[in-house]
């Protein structure tokens, strides 16, 4: 099984519990599974070794601060110089006065060139500006149609010339189109090339050196592997980048693709592409990436995931009722009604720092959810609210009422008492105390122990079971 | 030229490159020592096999050094390479066909990996051989991917089963797979669009048009490819488990071998998941195909 970077780093700096400094001896072990998570997540070899190096020297001597444990500090460290690494950021886009701003994509074939411009177009208007794409793809089947589509779905201009071979003049005439057309912003939208294609390398090259592009955009796709470093960096070579855009996010991808080709060419990473849709476009943002890249999961996206469906206001109140563990069953089926409105369980949980690799191996069922739905619904509202005073008799009653078992009742009624407590003591966290607390109950989960919400010992816990927990089941 | 010819000319380019690096690394007549298998590890990992794929395989060659099935050097790269080339088996490259009736081959893979243009590569490869094929196209989605498979087909010379943009994707396939039966066709191509195997929506979309093959036509599809694009890293072992879940992943088109990059993760999936790779894809045209030789794609890991 896929075992986390703090997972793994627990069981190096077990022996070293509490107060001290961190010596050279653990910190070695510990550089070796910092790179081997490193590899996992696609980070480019020669990068994870420089990388490790300068977390090493970073980490010796760190002092062991009270609260944390070496290997969180060690955790921390790593994530503190991800973080460095892959900003800072700046997704603004440099307009041009007097215009048009000239914007030119490159990439390997197939990493989202032409729908990245869609998107930028689409980003754009709604700063304001008036883009104009130009197809100068002139080698893909049907390359000009499915920029054309584009362009009608966010309603800018297209410019195209059919059956023509040269695209540095469809640029240069794009551009004066855009020009008489008044528009202030020109993306060109080129044909994907290997780096290694040195004609084609040349062609986008003189494109370039005809048209002096504003900004040149190296769109690249963010589960790509070691090759990452080179592509990057011959793309970097020929045309000068102003900037990554990283597509694809919303795959599982670990993402140190991100990281090598920051690293290794210095330009910013501007966006990232979460989706087909146009409007799946984001500022990149390190830190969700740092944590993926250390297998962390997801959190801040699921936070913000969480925001959509909470508002702020509903939140507070939360927040509060959490605090003052005044948070009642009722709550507690409207806060699973709004997960679920977030995805599916499998979805959420890979999100949570330290499930990600956990979630592949279990079989989560989501009627689970509906079945804690029906029990909560059978409760009387003084049950919902105080749920100490159901005693056996009301329990079989919530049973039959809902159709399941009372055992079922029991587990539910403990995975919210297990919940709330979970909650009261989180409501007071900051982001990074929550972010450890999430992994300790990650933890918790996988050493077989209960993890409050989805693991309670019956009932519930049921389905919440890994794989390899199955089989001996079936086994008995 | 004949196919491997046209498959050692696709990877040459990168070949050079890293005969340079690893001639370097193990000159000859050097004693081995953990600083050469540390020079191996580099370059492996470079490929993308991935860290737990290349531990094995350098513990591996540890073993054979200490046994002494390896003494110097010069003996490493051989030792590693009929190791790896040996863990593709013959059965691997057989392509399923059916014993009547259209063979129907389901084309799949995330965005952007090479599935439309491996579509149109495998039409002209079968035609080649005299085969008639029809192509039909799944990819209702993706602005202008119908028109891309049309162009394909016409280009080609081979039927093409088609619906608007925004179709249901099951009608295609369900049509396409009348057209072939009726056209007596002997190879259906079936083109899907691009999905992450994160979106379960779209996976769940992708069962029911497989399931639409399996019920329109017994024993079809015969042959469910998985198209991965050779940058790819470790992902594709995601990738590889979650489609082989959902509709069964028969083999692997490894796309874009005539890149830099040198798909190294087969090797992990090979392992793992047991899924072998059928075909490689050397470039954008048609012609720019060819069945997966271990031998020379090891090789080029290599030399
Ligand atoms: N899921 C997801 N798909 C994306 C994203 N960006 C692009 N795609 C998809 O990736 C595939 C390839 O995108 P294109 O925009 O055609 O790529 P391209 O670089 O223009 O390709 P070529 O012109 O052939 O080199 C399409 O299916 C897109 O819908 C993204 O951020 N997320
Ligand atoms: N160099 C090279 N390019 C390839 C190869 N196979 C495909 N391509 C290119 O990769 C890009 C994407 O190919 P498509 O066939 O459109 O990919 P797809 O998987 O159908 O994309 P979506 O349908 O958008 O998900 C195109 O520019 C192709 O020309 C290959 O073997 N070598
Ligand atoms: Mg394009
Ligand atoms: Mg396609």
């Amino acid at each position: 099984m896929f075992e986390t970077l703090t997972q793994r780093l627990g069981d190096i700096f077990g022996s070293l519990r509490g107060r001290g400094r961190i010596t050279e001896d653990n910190v070695a072990e510990a550089m070796r599974a910092v790179r081997t998570a490193l590899l996992e997540a696609d980070v480019h070899v020669d990068v994870a070794a420089d990388f490790c190096r300068t977390v090493q020297e970073k980490a010796i001597g760190a002092e062991v601060i009270k609260t944390l444990k070496p290997d969180q500090v060690v955790v921390k460290i790593v994530h503190d110089e991800l973080v460095a690494l892959m900003g800072p950021v700046d997704p603004r886009i440099p307009y041009a006065s007097p215009g048009p701003t000239v914007i030119l994509m490159a990439g390997l074939q197939g990493s989202g060139k032409t729908t990245t411009c869609g998107k930028l177009a689409r980003m754009m208007l709604s700063h304001g500006k008036r883009p104009m794409m130009v197809a100068a793809d002139l080698k893909r089947p049907a390359a000009i149609d499915q920029l054309e589509v584009l362009g009608q779905q966010v309603g800018v201009p297209v410019h195209a010339e059919r059956g023509v071979q040269n695209p540095v003049k469809v640029c240069r005439n794009g551009i004066a189109e855009a020009k008489k057309l008044d528009r202030d912003v020109v993306i060109l939208d080129t044909a994907g090339r290997l780096a290694i294609d040195d004609e084609l390398m040349d062609e986008i090259a003189k494109v370039a050196s005809t048209t002096t592009p504003h900004q040149i955009y190296l769109v690249l796709d963010a589960m790509t592997g070691q090759d990452a470093v080179a592509t990057a960096k011959a793309f970097n070579e020929r045309l000068e980048i102003d900037g990554l855009i990283l597509t694809k996010f919303d795959s599982d991808t670990r993402g140190g693709a991100a990281l090598s080709a920051k690293k290794v060419i210095g330009k910013p990473i501007k966006f990232m592409g979460v989706g087909e849709k146009l409007d799946a476009l984001e500022p990149f943002h390190p830190d969700r990436i740092a944590g993926r890249i250390l297998g962390m999961g997801d959190i801040l996206s699921l936070v913000e995931k969480a925001q959509q469906q909470f508002d702020a206001v509903e939140a507070a109140t939360l927040e509060k009722r959490m605090k003052s563990g005044q948070f009642s069953l009722d709550d507690f089926v409207h806060h699973m009604r709004k997960v679920r409105q977030m995805g599916s369980l499998k979805d959420i949980m890979k999100k949570i720092p330290g499930m990600g690799g956990q979630v592949e191996d279990m079989d989560i069922d989501d009627g689970e959810l509906t079945r804690m739905e029906a029990i909560v619904m059978s409760m009387t509202t003084r049950e919902r609210q105080n749920p100490s005073i159901i005693d056996a008799g009301r329990r079989r009653r919530i049973a039959r009422g809902s159709g399941n078992d009372t055992e079922d009742v029991s587990a539910v009624v403990k995975t919210f008492l297990q919940t709330r407590d979970a909650m009261k003591r989180m409501a007071g966290m900051s982001m990074m105390q929550r972010m450890r607390f999430g992994s300790q109950l990650a933890n918790m989960g996988a050493a077989g122990g209960s993890m409050p919400k989805l693991k309670s010992s019956s009932g519930v816990s049921r389905r919440v079971l890994s794989k390899k927990d199955r089989r001996k089941r079936r086994k008995r | 030229m004949g196919l491997l010819d046209r498959l050692r000319q696709g990877l040459s380019k990168t070949r050079a490159r890293v005969a340079e690096g690893l001639r370097a690394v193990l000159p000859f007549g050097r004693k081995i020592d953990e600083g050469v298998l540390t020079d191996l590890e580099k370059a492996l990992l470079s490929a993308d096999m991935g860290p737990a794929m290349v531990a094995r395989t350098i513990d591996g060659v540890r073993s054979a050094w200490k046994r002494g099935a390896v003494k110097e050097a010069q003996d490493v790269i051989p030792h590693v390479k009929s190791e790896l080339a040996a863990m593709w088996t013959d059965d691997d490259r057989r392509i399923r066909l059916a014993p009547s009736g259209p063979t129907v081959i389901f084309v799949t893979g995330v965005n952007g990996s090479g599935k439309t243009t491996s579509v149109a590569k495998l039409a002209k490869y079968f035609k080649d051989q005299g085969k008639n094929v029809v192509l039909g196209a799944c990819d209702t989605f993706r602005a202008a991917a119908v028109a891309q498979l049309t162009e394909w087909s016409g280009r080609i010379g081979v039927q093409i089963v088609k619906h608007q943009q925004g179709a249901d994707p099951g009608a295609v396939a369900y049509d396409a797979c009348e057209a072939a039966v009726a056209r007596h066709a002997d190879i259906l191509l079936l083109d899907t669009a691009g999905r992450l195997h994160t979106q379960d929506h779209l996976m769940r979309e992708l069962s029911k048009i497989h399931k639409v093959v399996e019920r329109k036509i017994p024993g079809a599809p015969h042959e469910v490819l998985l198209v991965l694009d050779a940058t790819i890293g470790q992902n594709a072992i995601n990738q590889a488990r979650v489609f082989g879940e959902c509709v069964s992943v028969t083999g692997i088109f490894l796309a874009k071998l005539d890149g830099s990059a040198k798909g190294g993760v087969v090797m992990g999936i090979r392992e793992q998941l047991g899924v072998p790779v059928k075909f490689v894809g050397l470039g954008e045209t048609p012609d720019d195909v060819a069945p997966f030789d271990p031998g020379v794609f090891v090789d080029a890991l290599f030399e």
